[in-house]
């Protein structure tokens, strides 16, 4: 890997937002991680991405990272606000079982994209990690660089109502805020996108501005929401009949044969649920049911993977 | 005498919990220690941010021998029995018993002699023990191992254990143990960053001077104390005052091993957010400290970190990026602030209509023009301004759907006081905003403000009516609407302010109001709630009093009344029962109707029936039955016309005069004469003894 100094300045981590993501991909994979590639579908999380939801279960070896874009339909701001986004990337490293150095490797992780942990506070602050959705929850920390927070760090226990055996762990960086505090930029449009100066360059507001402002109108005003509601409806019952349709009776155990496309029927309904609730047609009784509907979802999902070829023990 | 050094050295343990953690290794090393027979002379826990440390001194190397004596069956008892005998003590025969005579006969004995162990050999049975059983609140599986049932669990991933056991003089010896794979051993490391370096500990002396050296203070309280001297040497540097916060630096404490407080600086113009905002954000947000101005009592632009390292540069790259968080988050504050200020109070009450109280007690909304009516109802009970009030209880909840209270929940109230100043609103009605929650426990402040009084009464009665009518009373220690605390509110709100009222009446008026809504689907029937309510609210005050050193039972003695539904009367006619009762002539009455009341009781028993009814004079055989009845009737017309004045200090005065009567009744007269008509008269007499005490109170519910 060359060293950071040897770079020419627009390929380096604190100078533009894609060589900091690449020096990620670069650190994770230099580790033996699996560079995957963002998942084809609309999340609202790097760990919704099935290569973290379902291989954090069962017993086989897993290391992975890679980049997501997340969408938050509920965090836009018509692109107003310095630090709120509908749409941002997270990187995601899962790592099964969690090595005993996770904490060190997560810190050389940070050298590598610039941060001096001799010049800068690092800290495992206290935050247990639970998605209701996805019927998981885990024990970890928020890291903080200087009093930001930089990272999420957890130790998945139970990920689709299922306990993990063994336990996998998270990192998530916040790639646009880890970028902003490394380029020293206080508004997220402001970053510098390719680490080109003068004409040519980019900025990330040039990248995405334009489309904070769209999704934002379409996530809290347009969206068609008896097409949602319908889709719900949809991918809820598309996610039971692929689930039904994939269980066999094979020897002395029971298989299944589809819970890959199943899954992504759940993440179909996450998303749209989250539309929904964006545009306010949810009230709050009804959200907690929806919630659950989306839990019992991911739960049979879980159920069927460790089941397959991948989740289960050889 | 041995001491034994013992770290648990893991990855991050949550600040909130380490104090407790210290204290769990401390009692449970020591509670195992004192059952093995290992009586030790002190012991010390300590928790930093990675690990937990206990020092044990004066321990004894051995467990004392045991000698103990067991006493068999009888000498020539049947076989099994002496069988029975050899197995539980482990002799070999009988023939190593003694016989032991006494006036029951002749009996073995078994002498056992059980050699005490090695300290060092008890240690490594109960401390892995007590690692595995740890009381964390929540704790956790890692790595490989977490696949394996029976998996350690702790509160994060536990790296190490450092155990040493051995006089301060000498090499002490590794206490031997390992759990699930991690060997005990004398390793430990230094801070994180400055001194991650192994680290082979032998003492606690030499633990904590090395740790010292690695840049980790060990010592919680060392380290407060460090933060808190360097933020207030900070402060006052530049003239300024340190806002001390000691739940803060608890939790800063527990986030650093080797803490040094820096200071930064904010943009001025963010000084006009109101300080609570400002310190909120700072707080919550980044565990930051605030800073005052002693000339004008007010924030100014500085904060004080604390970090966990120190710094290559001096600190300069963290006070910079702690900058730009909190320049960050107070540009959110301050927006949400002047958001929040653009909007009237009244304008978000229509979003309350859409907000659900408690699924079975309809919406916010209409919980808010409950309280306003019911406050108008309260005004003039408690010399309120009835405009200014429903002015108050209309507003007094719109804050919740501000922004900066979305935030900062915590500043509810004290938003919607400063939103209603800033919209012209009269000072009570923009008070009653804040002060309506109070008292919010029994060390909080009363509100006294009529208008905010009638507020905090109609807020809290309404909440305790609502969730009496769903049936969702609080159960041992389940309350989870908090509504012991309304309820003991109420009742300071009441004798604080010297407030009269009728609760029956207030409580019926509540859930006529309550019931009219179709939203609230009421469990209880209307009628039973405001009874079973005033139970509630005379265990609260019977709490209330005793936590204040009165005579519970007294409570018991007035509301048994019946009718006993003015608190401040109650209290009042506690008061002076308490007083009556220190008396010679109180303790002596009370003596008389307690004996009246048991001689009534056994022979209501034994007639099947009781004696009430007023006797019949032309029975009365002896002066001192003339007598008594006289001084009853004479008491009686005079207690009631006290109590009706209000006057308890003289009804118990009157009381008094009635106890030379019945002493005298008591000393002279048979109450069970052989004439059943002249008996049944007599117990109708000591009736009335019991009658008319009952004009101040119920005697028979005061305990002697």
């Amino acid at each position: 890997m060359p060293t950071m100094n040897s770079l020419p300045a627009h390929m380096r981590p604190e100078r533009s937002f894609q060589e900091l993501i690449l020096t990620l991909q670069r650190y994770w994979a230099d580790y033996g991680c699996v560079i995957l590639q963002p998942y084809d579908m609309e999340v609202g999380a790097g760990t919704f991405h099935p290569a973290t939801t379902l291989r954090a279960l069962g017993p086989k070896r897993w290391n992975a990272a890679y980049v997501q874009p997340s969408r938050r339909p509920k965090d836009g701001r018509y692109g107003e606000n310095p630090n709120r986004l509908q749409h941002y990337y997270q990187f995601q490293v899962i790592l099964k079982p969690s090595p005993p150095d996770i904490q060190e490797l997560y810190l050389k992780s940070l050298a590598a994209i610039g941060v001096d942990s001799a010049l800068h506070d690092i800290r495992f602050v206290e935050d247990d990690w639970e998605s209701p959705t996805l019927g998981a929850w885990g024990l970890g920390w928020e890291c903080w660089c200087d009093g930001m927070e930089v990272s999420q760090f957890t130790y998945f226990q139970q990920v689709a109502g299922v306990e993990c055996a063994p336990v996998a762990g998270e990192l998530t960086y916040g790639l646009e805020r880890l970028a902003m505090y490394v380029q020293g930029v206080d508004r997220v449009y402001d970053l510098n996108f390719n680490g080109r100066e003068g004409a040519e360059k980019v900025s990330y507001g040039d990248v995405f501005l334009q489309a904070e402002q769209e999704y934002s109108r379409h996530n809290f005003e347009i969206a068609d929401t008896a097409m949602l509601f319908e889709q719900f409806r949809m991918a809820e019952e598309a996610c039971k009949k692929y689930l039904a349709a994939g269980w066999r009776e094979g020897g002395n155990q029971r298989e299944h044969l589809m819970a890959l496309p199943a899954y992504d029927q759940c993440i179909k309904a996450s998303h749209v649920f989250n539309l929904l609730d964006a545009r306010g047609v949810i009230s709050v009784t009804e959200r907690q049911s929806y919630i659950l509907r989306v839990r019992e979802l991911a739960k049979a999902c879980g159920e069927a993977w460790i089941h397959t070829e991948a989740g289960r023990a050889a | 005498m041995p001491d034994l050094l013992l770290e648990l050295f893991s990855e991050e343990i949550p600040a909130r919990m380490q104090a407790k953690a210290a204290d769990d290794l401390r009692r449970m090393v020591t509670d195992k220690l004192v059952a093995e027979g290992l009586v030790y002379e002190g012991a010390r826990a300590f928790a930093t941010p990675r690990r937990l440390a206990l020092t044990v001194h004066g321990i004894p190397a051995r467990q004392p021998d045991l000698k103990e004596e067991r006493r068999g069956p009888r000498v020539g008892g049947p076989e099994p029995a002496i069988q029975g005998f050899l197995k539980a003590t482990g002799l070999a025969s009988i023939d190593d018993a003694k016989i032991q005579s006494d006036k029951k006969g002749d009996f073995y004995i078994a002498l056992i002699e059980k050699p005490g162990r090695p300290a060092l050999d008890v240690l490594a049975e109960i401390l892995p023990v007590i690692v595995r059983t740890f009381p964390w609140p929540k704790s956790m599986r890692w790595g490989a191992r977490s696949a394996r049932p029976g998996a350690l669990t702790w509160v994060r991933p536990l790296h190490a254990i450092t155990a040493t056991f051995g006089p301060e003089t000498e090499e002490p010896d590794v206490v031997n143990f390992s759990v699930d794979g991690i060997e005990a051993g004398q390793t430990t490391f230094g801070h994180r960053f400055m001194a991650p370096a192994a680290i082979s500990v032998r003492h606690f002396h030499d633990y904590e001077a090395k740790l010292q050296a690695a840049k980790v203070v060990l010592d919680p309280q060392a380290r407060k104390d460090m933060i808190l001297a360097d933020a207030k040497t900070l402060a006052q540097a530049q003239n300024f005052e340190l806002v001390e916060d000691q739940g803060l630096l608890d939790e800063v404490a527990g986030l650093v091993e080797w803490p040094v407080a820096l200071m930064g600086a904010f943009d001025k113009d963010f000084l006009s957010i109101p300080d609570e905002v400002i310190r909120a954000t700072i707080r919550n947000n980044q565990k930051c400290f605030v800073v005052s101005d002693p000339n004008t009592g007010k924030l100014t632009n500085k904060f004080i970190l604390t970090a966990n390292i120190e710094a290559t540069d001096g600190g300069k790259a963290i006070v910079a990026g702690n900058e730009r968080v909190i320049r960050a988050r107070l540009s959110d504050a301050k927006f949400f602030y002047e958001t929040d200020l653009r909007t009237k109070l009244e304008d978000r009450l229509p979003k309350f209509d859409q907000i659900v109280f408690h699924e079975k007690l309809g919406t916010q909304g209409a919980r808010i023009k409950r309280i306003e009516r019911l406050a108008a109802e309260i005004a003039p009970l408690v010399g309120a301004d009835v405009e200014k009030t429903k002015r108050a209880a209309h507003l007094a909840k719109a804050d919740l759907l501000t922004e900066v209270v979305g935030e900062f929940p915590e500043l509810q109230g004290l938003m919607g006081k400063y939103y209603a100043l800033a919209q012209g609103e009269d000072a009570s009605v923009a008070a009653a905003s804040e002060e309506h929650y109070k008292p919010q426990g029994p060390a909080d402040r009363v509100p006294t403000d009529p208008v905010s009084v009638a507020v905090a009464l109609a807020d809290k009665i309404d909440t305790l009516v609502g969730f009496w009518a769903i049936d969702e009373k609080p159960t041992g220690s389940k309350d989870p609407y908090a509504l012991r605390r309304a309820a003991l509110g109420v009742i300071r709100l009441i004798l604080e302010n010297n407030i009269r009222t009728s609760l029956i009446k207030t409580i019926t008026t509540f859930v006529s109001t309550l019931l009219e809504s179709d939203a609230v689907k009421a469990a209880e029937s209307p009628i039973a709630i405001a009874p079973s309510l005033l139970v509630f609210f005379a265990d609260r005050l019977k709490v209330q009093l005793r936590d204040q050193g009165a005579r519970h039972d007294l409570v018991d003695a007035v509301f048994s009344l019946g009718g006993q539904d003015d608190l401040l009367l109650v209290v009042r006619r506690v008061e002076a029962l308490g007083k009556f009762l220190d008396t010679d002539d109180g303790k002596n009455l009370l003596a008389g109707t307690k004996r009246a009341g048991n001689i009534l009781a056994i022979e209501e028993k034994r007639d099947k029936r009781t004696f009430d009814g007023a006797p019949d004079p032309s029975l009365y055989r002896q002066d001192e039955e003339k007598a008594l009845a006289q001084a009853i009737d004479q008491v009686k017309r005079e207690a009631s016309s006290a109590v009706a004045a209000e006057d308890f200090a003289g009804a118990m005065s009157v009381m008094a005069t009635l106890r030379p009567a019945v002493d005298a009744f008591f000393d002279k007269v048979k109450v069970n004469d052989d004439d059943p008509q002249v008996r049944e008269n007599r117990l109708k007499l000591l009736n009335e003894i019991r009658a008319a005490t009952r004009a101040v109170a119920d005697f028979s519910k005061i305990q002697d």
